[in-house]
Parts: structure tokens; sequence; C-alpha cells
């Protein structure tokens, strides 16, 4: 058995896990995804434990151990989802925003929404575009030079894309 | 490990099952992620997951194999498909089940592809092992977990059974204490969660000591009475 077959499968594996985890909206659907992931890194670790013939067998013991968190990340995710849907109502994740910077409100004027958030933030002086970088990236994925920019202009391009987007979804639901 | 490698344009038997079953397994996880309806993306999901014990049996690992059907075809699908029906999310075709960006990700993940497959492909194109079997049977390998690996396996355990009780606790609602506090500032900060009449919800059985008169609590701590909110 050539190596390359197994590693070749299980890095197609992840990068379909990679996509799913990007580009789905159901939380459900996120956690499918990841198992995915883990599944094309368990692959990985039977296919070399038989080509290395591990006297410990630790890549299949490694692989047992990872079926097993897997399990419990599993439990512990749905229930995490079952209460946010018990609280918020929904499962969609471009709809869980509350740790995000403050949304600008639908079609109003976007210079008060800058100025409102250079106001807001702790040290205008300090450039700090991480965590709103990590926290907007599932909408908008240019964001952390856009939002610098919308820091000063106050004509953010991701805002007006936003709101389309919003806009459809209402029509949609 | 051999210094002379097979040649790859004459693959042996085991190697055309594990690609045929391979690329059942790929292909179903792309069904995952593209299908349009939720349901089906759990039931693929199986199909991915026995595929890919195919993939471990054709590898020796058998005991690996079995548990993969065991826990993930049995245990992890089947929650799955009970969180599909409790955030009772429409079962037939619907349209929004994908995020806004799509071709972001479809770049994002087709490079990662390229990248992975090229530095494997670069890397491992000499390696080749024989395939003998016995080396992953159940023996070998419990022998294995409980001489060497007893230690991460007791951990293991400790940590199954924080998972469990974790998931417990996270999905009650009648546990006192803890979340008086919390409700009234989840429920005046989301703005989407719709108020609820007091009058529609039944007492849940294990509450008493919450005081039917706080609307805080009412809006908050009744997750299966309130279908008819939205």
């Amino acid at each position: 058995m050539h190596i390359v077959y197994p590693a070749v499968i299980s890095a197609l594996l992840f990068s379909v896990g990679v996509y799913g985890v990007l580009a789905r909206r159901n939380t459900i659907l996120v956690l499918m995804s990841v198992e995915l992931m883990l599944n094309a890194v368990n692959l990985n670790l039977v296919a070399f434990d038989v080509w290395l013939g591990d006297r410990l067998h630790s890549g299949q013991v490694l692989t047992l151990f990872v079926i097993v968190i897997a399990a419990a990340e599993v439990g512990v995710g749905l229930a995490i989802v079952l209460a946010l849907y018990r609280n918020r109502k929904t499962v969609d994740i471009d709809q869980l925003r509350e740790l995000s910077e403050p949304a600008p409100p639908l079609s109003a004027a976007t210079d008060a929404t800058a100025r409102s958030r250079g106001g807001r933030s702790p040290d205008p002086g300090k450039p700090t575009p991480a965590p709103p970088a990590v926290t907007e990236s599932g909408g908008h994925p240019p964001t952390p030079g856009s939002r610098n920019v919308a820091m000063g202009e106050a004509v953010p391009s991701g805002n007006g894309r936003e709101d389309e987007r919003s806009a459809k979804r209402g029509g949609k639901l | 490990m051999t210094e002379e490698v097979p040649s790859y344009l004459s693959p042996t038997g085991q190697e055309i099952v594990f690609l045929l079953l391979g690329a059942v397994a790929v292909g179903s996880a792309l069904l995952v992620v593209t299908t349009r309806q939720l349901v089906h993306a759990a039931l693929w999901l199986v199909v991915s997951f026995g595929a890919l014990a195919g993939c471990y049996l054709v590898l020796t690992a058998e005991f690996v194999a079995w548990v993969q059907v065991l826990i993930y075809v049995g245990a992890v699908v089947v929650l799955m498909l009970f969180g599909i029906m409790l955030t009772r999310a429409p079962i037939g075709r619907s349209a929004d089940l994908d995020s806004g960006n799509r071709v972001v990700a479809a770049g994002v993940a087709l490079a990662t592809a390229a990248i992975l497959v090229t530095v494997v492909i670069d890397g491992f194109r000499t390696a080749y092992t024989p395939l003998t079997p016995g080396a992953g049977a159940a023996s070998e390998l419990g022998a294995s977990v409980f001489s060497t690996w007893v230690l991460p396996f007791e951990a293991l355990s400790v940590l199954l059974l924080a998972a469990l009780i974790g998931a417990i606790v996270l999905s009650r609602t009648d546990i006192p204490g803890g979340s008086p506090e919390d409700q009234p500032g989840t429920s005046t900060s989301s703005p989407g969660d719709p108020a609820v009449p007091p009058g529609d919800r039944a007492v849940p059985p294990g509450g008493p000591a919450v005081p039917p008169g706080d609307p805080a609590d009412q809006s908050g701590s009744s997750p299966s009475d309130r279908s008819g909110g939205h």
C-alpha cells in the first residue's frame, strides 16, 4: 500500500471539512464538518501507524482517543446548541452576533455608526483590529482592512453588502 | 520503508479497494457539505463514516474500524439527528443552509487541498509498506492500551465523565441557582426573542422554587412550550 493514497484522501477530507465549517450557517452542519476534519486526522493516524510499524500502536491508540474525544465534543456541542436554541430561537450562526461590535442599524447613516464605533473603542489611538476581525469574519471576509478604513472615513464597504444580504435573508425567511 | 517502490501504474487489489472506498468517503463528504436537506446531510455522513471504516479495515486496523462503526455511525450521527429534531429545523429542502461567504470558503478549501496534496505527494512519494494482517487486532491493541497507554486512557475516561455531566447541566432547565441573575441580561439583550405571554406557559415540573410572577424568568426557562411563538 502506497502511503500517498491514504494521505491524499485524508487531505481531501480535511479540505471538505474546512469548506463545510466556513460555508455552512446551521450550527449542526458545522459540527458535522468538524467531524469530517477529525476523521481525516484519524485516517492519517492509522495510515502512518501501519507504515511505521509502531510496536506500541501509538497511532491506532491515538485514533481511539480521538474518537472518544469527538464523541464528548459532539455531546457538549449539541447541548450548547440546544441551550442556544432555547434562548435565541435560532441556530443560525450569522444571526448570533452578540459578541461582535455594535452592529450598524440597517439602512441608517453610516457616519453615525462610525462615530459611535470610534467613541466606544477604549483606546482610539492604538489600532486594535484583531478582536473585531475575529468576530466579524463569519459575515464578510475582508474585514481587517476595511474595518480600519471604516474607523476613519465612514464609508465601510462591508455594510452595504451586509445590508443587502440581511434583506435577502429576511425575504427568504 | 523499503527501497524499491512498486509502480503506481500497477495497483494491487488492496489499493484498488482502498481508492474506491476513499472515493466514496470523499464524495459523500462533499454531499454532506453541499446538500440542501439537513437530514440528508446526516445520512450522507453515515455513508462517509462507513466508507472510512472500510478504509481502516483495508489498512489492517480492524479494531479501530469497528469502534468507528459503533461510535460514529451508531452514536454521533444519532446525536446529530436528535439535535436536528430538537432544534426544529426544517426537514425538507431549505435554501438558507449556506452562508453568504460560500465562494470565499470554496477558495480557502481549494487552497488548503492544493497545498496539502502537493506537500503530501512530494513528501511521501516513495513511502510504501506491505500490509500484513493482524497488527491492529483487538488483542494487540488492547494489550497496548492497558500496558503503555493506561494513564491517558484513565484521563480520557475522566474527560468523558466531565463531558457527560457538562452536557446534562447544559441541557437541564430546572436547575435552581445561576439562572435567575442570568436571565434578565440575556432576555433583554436579544432583540429577536419573541415576547412570551405569561399565560401560555406550563409550569415545569422541577422548578417550584421560581416565583411565578417573575417575567424575566418566564421568558427564558421554558424551552419546550413556546412553539407557538414563531
